[in-house]
């Protein structure tokens, strides 16, 4: 133990143990449990068609029986056109089902599906009771009243982790405002 | 022996250049199968007029033209109407991106003309668009 070395890079293994413990917020879990947020996007056709106009929401944030709505009404997308053609209607459609709310392990997904009714199949994220809750106690100035952020389905304008699939509080930062803390 | 070799380099650079041709050209391609399909070559005027002509569509956006969230100089970046995106610049001296595929181009003209007109353009106005655009 006379040795300097030694003691700091035991100390520096010790803080590094203790860290994950005492700071047990779920990104700093990111690397321990894999399953905290909602499932990060993993096909790079469903990133390239979907995100050319919005975020490529993570397809764990709503159930199968939503995404199959969704993709029923492309005509028709919120207002816009967005048809694809056949063979990638079809890929993006897979994609989706298959790594729907329901489908996942991740735990915000759960959460999400434990706020949902059997029948429940709402075609916006902002919409499903557990966002909504989460997002209750945010003024409108900060969302709808800030150019900045426009509306609670621009995930990214304050969660600057949304592409990664998480969305805790740690990652937050709303345009003109900084951090939110419950 | 000699001849064999150049044949068979000639057709290594036959088939490289017209693999290289196919990449750089997607535009040459769509004005040409818009030809076929009756329209007449590009007219940029008439393309820019129709970039600006505005459309009524339902609310909350009423007045709808390209330039509603590509704006009328193609070299800036553009804005998604509803959603705030911001959409990089279509004009292809800016952005080396823009006009490069045959699919994207087409995906584009269907979706867009329907959301701004209300239905299809015509094959002669996606032509007169298309010259427009690849003019910036």
């Amino acid at each position: 133990m006379k040795n300097p070395i030694i003691i700091s890079s035991l100390v520096l293994t010790a803080s590094i143990l203790i860290v994950p413990v005492v700071f047990s917020d779920d990104d700093r879990h990111e690397y321990r449990q894999r399953s905290v947020g909602v499932t990060p996007v993993s096909s790079p056709i469903y990133k390239e068609e979907c995100s050319s106009c919005h975020m490529a929401y993570s397809p764990g944030l709503l159930p199968a029986r939503s995404w199959k709505k969704i993709m029923a009404g492309l005509e028709n997308h919120f207002g816009d056109n967005a048809e694809l053609d056949a063979e990638t209607y079809k890929n993006i459609s897979e994609f989706l089902l298959t790594n729907s709310a329901d489908n996942s392990e991740y735990r915000r997904s759960r959460k999400i599906m434990r706020s949902l009714s059997d029948n429940d199949a709402p075609i916006r994220i902002s919409e499903t009771p557990y966002i909504r809750n989460k997002h209750d106690e945010i003024p409108d100035r900060l969302i709808k009243g800030n150019k900045k952020v426009n509306s609670l389905a621009n995930c990214n304008s304050c969660h600057t982790k949304a592409e990664r699939g998480l969305f805790s509080e740690h990652g937050v930062n709303i345009p003109g405002y900084g951090r939110w803390d419950d | 022996m000699k001849k064999l070799l150049t044949g068979f380099i000639t057709t290594l650079l036959v088939v490289q250049t017209s693999f290289v041709w196919a990449d750089n050209n997607a535009i040459t391609i769509l004005e040409k199968s818009y030809q076929t399909q009756g329209a007449k070559s590009g007219n940029a005027q008439r393309g820019e007029k129709l970039w600006n002509k505005t459309y009524s569509g339902k609310a909350p956006f009423t007045e709808r033209s390209c330039s509603s969230c590509h704006t009328s100089n193609l070299k800036n970046n553009g804005e998604h109407v509803r959603t705030g995106k911001t959409l990089k610049p279509l004009a292809p001296s800016v952005n080396s991106a823009s006009l490069s595929k045959v699919k994207k181009m087409k995906k584009w003209f269907k979706r867009n003309c329907k959301w701004t007109t209300g239905k299809e353009c015509s094959v002669q106005d996606k032509a007169d668009i298309l010259a427009f655009i690849r003019q910036q």
